[in-house]
């Protein structure tokens, strides 16, 4: 029988030839990354005794949330995970300096085609758009795979997603992906991993495709991909440490799907999602002309440089309106980098953005809080009841071109109205 | 962890997510009682202290959606809940809280059947729900994952597992 991408990789990781859906397999994953909650995993390994990491190579550790340390609580955190990398040798440590867990192991060739990746975040599925099975687990988890190198993991039924036709000019990845969760529902594809197939897939960018793979936990997929392509390779080319591991795994033929979810690309329009859940999508129409206070151009979703890009081109030579408070934080230093160099910081700078530090800024509650009744407009990834501040503060999401537009409005705003 | 939970419970609806159930900003804290102090405050009306006086969470679709926190399932125990039974659960909620020792149920059927304050009983070992005079079968959970909910949870049970002091 036929496998699909999931089942290939659950059955190579678990030493088996095949795999079927509903098979309960010992996995060891590739990579086992940790984020700010690097300290409660070592903190767990401390009370239970343990001493010996299965393998400090596969261990990645990024301080992305809540970085620099904003509380004295914080900064003893972070002292803890620094001291625990350095203990027990885990040479892929990156510091507050260096941005968000997701965009920086990607950049750094970390991420590869064919990987099991855990991590104590539920959006690693991001790492599907390099063709890696990456999914969430919680911390103590995390201390289970250091010390034993595996864990149980149930193979997910699949999900085809084929897409046709190109955007239309003011839609991009994201209005594509608020379409499908408000069409298909917060569980639409819960415990599923989902493919995305079609001839608009050639087309799309290594960053939409993160931006696809990341949103898609949303739907509430256990893991998603994005098949391996020429873009794929073009993006490894330069990271990986040892180019024969580029190894694409691809689904057979004959692989078998639950369900196939046609998209004609051509037929999407700007989407946002309104206050308290993912799910609750709005065509751009149905929304414009809300008031917004603070516009939050970051997160792992859609603060990557074709981002910043795409919101400067908007906002280049406009003044946003002068009730709006817009901060940009760069999803990673490389990113930052990139942007200072090319002069789309200094754009959205004087704009009048305010450009914090490169990580997981207000999405994760850092900095940008709302007070009550005020609203925001973020290009991340949730818009949950008080996720940014206060349970009487509101966040909508939408693409980085709809957020420069509404930035300029002062409202959510249509930003098909600003271009040429 | 007992095979028989009995008690009162609270119902939520569809959706319920982890940063409604313990915002990111209390991430800092890993012990049950002060994440219980903030746990479902976004929604504000006497929560989370009215929960206290519920022993059984039944939910909706998808509870648990959204971030992986841990602390999630953390801060329920600590408002003194002892199992959550749901018509589907997110899968990070899910693993999470069997690997934080809280008991949790899959059972869609039983959800309109109930209202907030009705008692009923579940029964781990036999996978059943007793509630007004019904019963409502639930598939058991395997072996692996009773042995990690009986110990408490992964931690306790990765401490069983460790083979004799380090050399």
């Amino acid at each position: 029988m036929g496998m699909t991408i999931a089942e290939k990789i659950l059955a190579a990781k678990s030493g088996k030839s095949n795999v079927a859906p509903g098979e309960i397999v010992d996995a060891y994953p590739d990579l086992v990354m940790s984020h700010t909650a690097t300290w409660r995993s070592a903190s767990v390994m401390k009370r239970i005794g343990a001493e010996k990491l299965y393998d400090p190579n596969r261990l990645a550790i990024v301080l992305d949330h809540i970085s620099p340390a904003k509380t004295e609580k914080y900064a003893a955190d972070q002292q803890i995970s620094r001291n625990f990398a350095r203990a027990h040798g885990v040479q892929k440590f990156y510091d507050i300096d260096a941005g968000i867990a997701h965009l920086v192991l990607m950049e750094a060739g970390h991420v590869k085609p064919g990987d099991l990746i855990v991590g104590t975040d539920s959006h690693c599925t991001i790492y599907g758009s390099l063709g890696a099975l990456g999914t969430g687990i919680g911390y103590t988890e995390v201390t289970s795979v250091w010390i034993t190198g595996k864990l149980w993991m149930k193979v997910p039924a699949s999900i085809r997603i084929v897409l046709d036709g190109k955007f239309a000019p003011g839609v991009f990845a994201k209005d594509l992906m608020l379409h499908l969760i408000g069409s298909l529902g917060a569980d639409g594809c819960s415990y599923k991993s989902v493919e995305f197939y079609g001839g608009s897939v050639p087309n799309l960018s290594v960053s939409d495709r993160m931006t696809m793979t990341n949103l898609a936990m949303e739907m509430g997929v256990k893991c998603v991909f994005v098949p391996p392509d020429e873009k794929t390779a073009a993006y490894l080319e330069n990271r990986l440490e040892d180019k024969s591991t580029y190894r694409p795994v691809f689904a057979d033929a004959n692989a078998i799907y639950e369900r196939e979810i046609p998209v004609n690309l051509v037929e999407l329009q700007p989407m946002v999602a309104c206050p308290h859940e993912v799910e609750n999508t709005k065509p751009i129409g149905e929304v414009a002309g809300t008031h917004i206070d603070q516009a939050f151009l970051g997160s792992c979703a859609n603060a990557k440089y074709e981002d910043l890009v795409v919101a400067a081109a908007i906002l280049k030579g406009r003044k946003i309106h002068p009730g709006v408070r817009l901060i940009v934080t760069p999803g990673s230093k490389q990113i930052l980098l990139e942007a200072m160099n090319s002069g789309v910081l200094q754009t959205l700078i004087e704009s009048g953005g305010l450009v914090t530090n490169p990580g997981c800024g207000a999405c994760a509650g850092d900095g940008g809080m709302l007070a009550d009744g005020e609203v925001c407009l973020s290009t991340a990834n949730r818009n949950f009841l008080g996720r940014m501040g206060s349970g009487k503060s509101q966040i909508y999401l939408s693409s980085p071109a709809t957020l420069a537009a509404s930035a300029i409005k002062g409202a959510i705003a249509d930003p098909r109205e600003f271009l040429q | 962890m007992e095979s028989i939970i009995q008690g009162r419970i609270y119902k939520f609806g569809d959706n319920i997510n982890s940063d409604v159930i313990i915002p990111g900003r209390y991430l800092i804290y890993i012990d049950r009682e002060r994440l219980a102090q903030h746990a479902f405050e976004m929604l504000g009306d006497g929560f989370p202290d009215k929960l206290r006086a519920f022993d059984i969470l039944v939910a909706g679709r998808n509870f648990g959606c959204g971030s992986a926190r841990e602390q999630a399932a953390t801060a329920i125990q600590g408002l003194g809940i002892k199992a959550v039974v749901a018509c589907s659960f997110a899968r990070t909620f899910y693993r999470n809280a069997i690997n934080d020792g809280l008991p949790i149920v899959e059972c869609p059927e039983l959800y309109p059947a109930v209202r907030e304050g009705d008692e009923m009983r579940i029964d781990l070992s036999t996978g059943k729900i007793h509630h007004g005079a019904k019963d409502y079968p639930f598939p058991v959970m395997p072996d692996s994952v009773r042995r990690i909910l009986e110990l408490g949870g992964l931690a306790e049970y990765l401490k069983s597992q460790l083979s004799g002091p380090p050399a």
